[in-house]
């Protein structure tokens, strides 16, 4: 299992890479082998604010759908517009090309509740 | 489902069987004040001619359209319906089948329903058509619903001239969500859209119109479109989808979301349903859109076929999230609106379509020759439908015309004390020029 030292996870198989006041957000290898081929991914407006655990979009795969739950409170200042058209980036590069929106973090103490790598990897172990 | 009846010496056995004395044991959890002791006064059973007998007098007691001259609209129509639609419809492929739920090994159901999408999409001019819905009121609902949750407003601004019926189920929905709707402005029967621009505020998700509107009237939507769209909200066209083949498509207005009473295209008007739910919408809302959707595709040999596509906007699958509660279709009734299309062409809708506004036309100005009689909307365009103000209580005239054969059309009074004496009546293409003649005649009396 795919597990980047470098980020922050959630227990709904998020993951967050702080990099100073802001969050980049995506899913990990191991939810998006769970959802199977992602067909369509609804992202959130820019400008709009989620408190953490709250929905910041929906992914649609062939037979299911999931939410993203934001693993931060905060605002959302970018989207990977490139998923827009190429959904399947969730699929072949979940924390790279597949990323799913950027934050400004409101609540910089909330990160401290995020999984380490190593707690992560035994939670999907 | 079977009706299994059983004996007393069967029913003892399997009382035995699982351990209880009596039926009543059965019961014991359900508190007695909920259970009725008394011994329910059905009649006596019938034999097989009694009850024969009994139905035909219960059905002797219906009126049937086809035993009147009807001018009755507000809704559903006395058009024409070729007797092919009824004859395939009751073939039992399609008459036993409920909504494909193991869709894949359906083939003719989802190719019918697929052909069915593609002509509504032809029909108003937008790129997504759904399976169907209930009827016109509940695609109505729908489409302000899927509004909401595209634009994440929640108010509406309403024409006061959409059908009162299909207003009162919006209502009903939108009260459970929290949403609101005030009227629009109107004016000599048409909705006034002077005052848009200050109506619409940034809480409002959409404007919803009707046309040809309640009264008949074509409503002229020129600019419409763009002032919902500058403020970021969605305009909703209810249609009548026969005026379609001679009218301005909510495509051509600019509509984001169209939705229809199906009923003229084929299907009988009953008792007031089965009717049709007809739902189109723009490609960039595919993903809001409630029901069903058939989609074409190709199997592994390369062979056409078709699937239920984007299922994941459903209940089945989102649950909560769905974009509606809405998880089948009004199947046959689609298929008679498909029969229907397939069977009239381009050429027979436009013809059927110029025949009903030729009727209404030559029957107002008939009428508004009569003394007492006038067209208050007169100088507005009209459509197969019209009002007349009456010299006696419409109702009046309602009950007479029945006596004389005439379902003389709707006493508008029912619906607003303004519209006393006011008479909204529909001519088809069914109506010929000499039962218009005799029904002026009979107009003429009062």
């Amino acid at each position: 299992m795919n597990v980047p030292g470098n980020l922050k996870y959630t227990n709904d198989h998020e993951w967050a890479l702080i990099e100073g006041p802001e969050a980049v957000i995506g899913i990990t290898d191991y939810a998006q082998g769970q959802l199977g081929d992602v067909v369509y991914v609804e992202l959130p407006q820019i400008g709009s604010r989620v408190n953490k655990g709250e929905s910041l979009g929906t992914i649609e795969a062939v037979k299911t759908v999931a939410d993203v739950f934001a693993p931060l409170s905060g605002e959302v200042i970018a989207v990977n517009d490139a998923l827009k058209n190429a959904a399947e980036l969730l699929n072949k590069a979940p924390y790279t090309d597949g990323w799913v929106a950027r934050l400004k973090i409101s609540h910089p103490a909330e990160a401290e509740q995020l999984l380490s790598p190593d707690d992560y990897s035994k939670l999907v172990g | 489902m079977h009706y299994i009846p059983n004996t007393r010496g069967v029913e003892q056995e399997l009382l035995r069987s699982i351990g209880v004395e009596r039926f009543e044991d059965l019961l014991a959890n359900i508190p007695d004040q909920f259970l009725k002791r008394c011994r329910i006064d059905l009649p006596a059973p019938l034999s097989e001619p009694e009850l024969t007998r009994l139905m035909h007098d219960l059905a002797r007691k219906n009126a049937q359209a086809v035993d009147y001259v009807s001018f009755l609209g507000g809704g559903a129509y006395d058009h024409f319906i070729p007797a092919v639609v009824d004859f395939l419809l009751a073939r039992s492929e399609f008459y036993t089948a409920y909504t494909p739920y193991q869709p894949e090994v359906s083939q003719g159901t989802l190719q019918s329903i697929y052909e069915y999408q593609s002509l509504i999409c032809h029909l108003m001019d937008l790129e997504v058509a759904n399976a169907s819905l209930y009827d016109g009121a509940t695609a109505l609902a729908e489409a302000a619903i899927m509004t909401a949750s595209i634009t994440r407003k929640n108010k509406f601004l309403v024409s006061p001239l959409i059908n009162p019926q299909m207003l009162a189920v919006l209502e009903t929905y939108l009260k459970t969500r929290r949403m609101t709707f005030s009227y629009l402005a109107e004016k000599n029967g048409l909705t006034d859209f002077g005052q848009l621009a200050e109506q619409i505020d940034e809480h409002t998700a959409g404007v919803l119109v009707q046309s040809p509107n309640f009264l008949g009237l074509i409503e002229d939507l020129s600019g419409v479109a763009d002032s919902v769209h500058a403020r970021q909200a969605l305009l909703i066209m209810a249609v009548d989808p026969i005026a379609l083949a001679l009218l301005k498509t909510p495509g051509e207005w600019g509509a984001d979301i169209a939705v229809a009473e199906g009923q003229p295209l084929g299907l009988h008007q009953s008792c007031g349903g089965p009717y049709l739910g007809v739902f189109a919408t723009k490609r960039q809302f595919v993903r809001s859109m409630p029901g069903r959707i058939v989609g074409q595709t190709s199997d592994l040999d390369g062979r056409r076929g078709f699937v239920l596509v984007l299922q994941t906007r459903e209940q089945h699958i989102r649950r909560e999230k769905a974009t509606s509660n809405i998880c089948t279709n009004q199947g046959l009734m689609a298929l008679a609106a498909t029969i229907y299309l397939a069977l009239m062409g381009k050429n027979g809708l436009r013809h059927a379509a110029e025949l009903c506004l030729q009727n209404s036309h030559y029957l107002a100005e008939q009428i508004a020759k009569l003394p007492g009689y006038a067209l208050p909307y007169g100088a507005v365009p009209y459509f197969k439908e019209f009002v007349v103000t009456t010299p006696r209580p419409a109702g009046e005239i309602i009950q007479a015309a029945r006596t004389a054969g005439f379902l003389a059309g709707i006493d508008l009074g029912r619906y607003r004390p303004t519209w006393q004496d006011h008479l909204l009546i529909a001519t088809t293409e069914k109506r010929t020029q000499r039962e218009m003649h005799d029904f002026v005649k009979f107009l003429a009396k009062f």
